[in-house]
């Protein structure tokens, strides 16, 4: 493993398998009476967020406490960033304080990539999303959350998602999601399409490692896994599209099209929905909706990531065991 | 005054010579000149070029003087070869009445490094919808020329017909910044496959095009000129080749930076890189290479662009755009068109001293190395290569995206009317 976690690109397959083939061994964890382990007993991760995101942040949190770490949260509203402190000071003084691991969400591209390489600080950066760049975590926990379902949760096990075709649906301009999982999904073999009106997809997308298509109905049908990207609403101010029926007609999943989907077909989301424009409540509250596993399987990802970062180079829960039962 | 006699200088890389400079003119130009009492600069097969002059160049002062003043944005233009700057307007105030140019004016006149021409703003505070008083700052001191809103766009076509109509009343030329504004909210970088992959809000080749297409139209209709800044692309250089055949009254000008970065070094995201226009691709650099030597573009300008360190230091999307270039531009000429076979020493004196004399009506600069000229002229020790040191930089500011490159050639002399400003590499 590298020192930082930046883009999901910078990951081998092999480690991709092992984060995820780790993160099982993480989500044991959760099934115990008492949901910590020692790991990272010690070691103080900051949780530096510039952009508001209580659910990654919480994900993270959680998976900080879990093994053992000491977690400072850090958000920039009412902070001296507020006063015109800038990146390079914060995060100087936080290191200054002892940070073993700073896990960074900003606003800009780059950041966390700045932060990993410009000498400012030496901890590990764990990238949780900045601008429209990358978002690891998220395509793991994503990856993770296929492998499970389409693979099977003990069968996944060394396992990557070779020749599974999964459909990435929405807002792909802006999408630090949709980034982060056409490379990961690529690396880890799967075949991706991405599906947007030509005005959500970057110039340059024909150079990415996927296919494109501006028509939802004829790609339903040979995913294994839909993912649904959120849309904003402004959006639709900036001409992106006309209006939001508009929007969802053509890119919205709802139950008829679902039932074009194959029967062991999974729908994903990162949250939060919007319901009624990109997904209807049927499908976000069908079985075959994942969304709520992808939380739960986002903390046992960031575990791993933690683990793997800062922990060591022996099997995570074993190690764990091993000095519980001590 | 003092006499100097530099001896054994290929003039505009033409057969070694011998220039004898007597007070603020060249008295004689031959082989085996002498000269009683004149102090002797051996020149040993280094280029004699006429002072370099700017068309394009951000010396900061009124308003951030810590990135650069009059005084040291001279030096630095000292340093690279120049005797003639033409200071943007976009300064704190802007240079927008005819007392701000005076006093930008009067700052150059005083720095005795460079002379310095303001250009004015095309409207009151760069905002682009009401015409600043250019006639008050034609008529001023500063006898300003050239107009300009460079960092933003002349972007109402009102407006802009307006200002070119306007400036032909006492021969003046407007220097537009392309950018179409709406196309460019948020942008970052050049808009492709790079910007694609970084996540970085693009800035698309048709933001620039699309301007320059309407102003050369606009030229054309009002029978003005006009001189477009910093071409990027290579659709740019396409529509200035198509204007110039059709008979418009069009000049234009390349940064040094867009003829050798692209914008595959962005992903560093380091900001060093971060400019405006953004650095573009391969082929577009190559394009402006060509067009630089076949006349299509005009001139080289810097858009030398200083910044303090901690306007750099920073995430990307926080960076200020610029780097400096006064000190490198001739380095990055040679490199890229002189060492390429694409231009000649004559042809890099009439790109960066000649023609932008000529479009900015530089008195007494751009003129021949010949008896009775003015002695503004500067000595490049060809054969260089080193390293590029930011740390012995006379800018006041260090962003250049050079730091560690080898880049070659290296001006070793420069004469200000025949007083030496730059002696073996050293300010005086």
């Amino acid at each position: 493993m590298q020192r930082h976690l930046i883009s999901a690109a910078d990951l081998t397959r092999d480690d991709a398998v092992l984060i995820l083939d780790t993160a099982e061994e993480m989500a044991r964890v959760a099934d115990r009476p008492i949901k910590k382990l020692p790991t990272l007993r010690g070691r103080t991760v900051v949780n530096l967020f510039f952009e508001d995101s209580t659910r990654t942040r919480i994900s993270f949190e959680a998976a900080e406490k879990r093994l053992s770490a000491d977690v400072i949260n850090f958000t920039a509203k009412g902070s001296s960033v507020s006063k015109g402190e800038s990146l390079k000071d914060t995060a100087q003084t936080l290191e200054a304080m002892g940070v073993d691991a700073v896990v960074i969400r900003h606003g800009a591209s780059g950041a966390p990539y700045r932060l990993a390489t410009s000498g400012w600080i030496d901890a590990h950066v764990i990238n949780a999303g900045d601008g429209t760049h990358q978002h690891p975590t998220q395509a793991l926990l994503d990856a993770f959350t296929m492998r499970r379902r389409l693979v099977g949760r003990d069968a996944g096990l060394g396992k990557d998602l070779d020749g599974r075709r999964v459909t990435l649906v929405g807002d792909i301009l802006h999408s630090r999601v949709a980034r982060s999982n056409v490379d990961l999904l690529h690396t880890l073999g799967a075949e991706v399409t991405l599906v947007a009106p030509p005005t959500l997809l970057p110039v340059g997308v024909e150079t990415w490692p996927c296919d494109v298509s501006y028509d939802l109905d004829s790609t339903l049908t040979k995913s294994d896994a839909v993912m649904l990207l959120r849309v904003q609403r402004e959006r639709m101010n900036a001409a992106f599209f006309p209006t939001e029926r508009e929007y969802s007609r053509r890119y919205g999943l709802d139950g008829d099209r679902m039932a074009k989907m194959p029967d062991h077909a999974i729908v994903m989301h990162p949250g939060p929905m919007v319901r009624g424009m990109e997904i209807t409540a049927e499908v976000a509250d069908s079985d075959r909706c994942t969304a709520v596993e992808q939380v739960t399987n986002g903390v046992s990802i960031r575990m791993a990531v933690l683990y793997l970062l800062l922990g060591g180079n022996e099997p995570a829960v074993t190690h764990a065991r091993t000095t519980e039962e001590k | 005054m003092s006499k100097t006699l530099i001896r054994g200088a290929k003039v505009l890389g033409g057969e070694p010579q011998d220039v004898l400079i007597d007070g603020g003119t060249v008295a004689e130009v031959g082989t085996g000149l002498s000269a009683e009492g004149a102090e002797v600069v051996e020149a040993g097969g280094k280029v004699l070029l006429p002072g370099l002059v700017d068309l394009h160049t951000h010396l900061r002062e009124p308003g951030r003087e810590d990135s650069e003043t009059v005084l040291t944005g001279t030096r630095a233009a000292a340093s690279g070869g120049y005797t003639n700057v033409f200071a943007m307007a976009n300064t704190f105030p802007v240079a927008d009445t005819a007392g701000v140019v005076e006093q930008v004016w009067r700052l150059g006149q005083e720095s005795g490094y460079c002379d310095v021409q303001p250009i004015g703003a095309v409207t009151v505070g760069l905002e682009g919808s009401k015409l600043a008083e250019l006639g008050a700052m034609h008529e001023s001191a500063a006898g300003v020329t050239v107009f300009s809103d460079d960092g933003k766009c002349v972007h109402d076509a009102v407006i802009m017909r307006r200002a070119l109509e306007y400036v032909k009343a006492f021969g003046g030329v407007v220097a537009q910044h392309a950018q179409e504004p709406r196309l460019t909210e948020g942008a970052q970088m050049n808009e492709g496959v790079v910007s694609a992959e970084l996540g970085l809000g693009g800035w698309p080749a048709v933001a620039e095009e699309s301007i320059i297409a309407r102003d050369v139209l606009l030229a054309e209709h009002v029978g003005s000129r006009v001189h477009i800044c910093h071409l990027s692309t290579a659709g740019s250089v396409e529509i200035v080749r198509w204007a110039k055949s059709r008979g418009i009254d069009v000049t234009a000008e390349v940064t040094p930076h867009h003829l050798l970065l692209t914008d595959e070094l962005v992903r560093s995201y380091n900001p060093v890189y971060k400019v405006n226009p953004p650095l573009r691709t391969e082929r577009d650099v190559l394009a402006l290479r060509e067009a630089l030597a076949d006349g299509t573009i005009d001139i080289v300008a810097t858009d030398h662009a200083p910044h303090p360190h901690e306007d750099k230091d920073c995430e990307w999307a926080a960076a200020a755009m610029g780097m400096v270039g006064l000190e490198t531009a001739l380095s990055v000429v040679q490199e890229t068109m002189v060492d390429t076979g694409l231009l000649d020493w004559a042809g890099v004196a009439d790109r960066m001293s000649f023609k932008p004399a000529q479009i900015g009506q530089a008195t007494g600069h751009g003129r021949p190395v010949s008896a009775g000229e003015p002695a503004n002229l500067t000595l490049v020790d060809t054969a260089y290569r080193g390293q590029v040191d930011p740390a012995g930089f006379a800018s006041r500011s260090r962003n250049t995206p050079y730091e560690g490159r080898e880049l070659p050639g290296r001006v070793t002399h420069t004469w200000l009317r025949g007083k030496a400003t730059l002696v073996d590499g050293k300010l005086t």
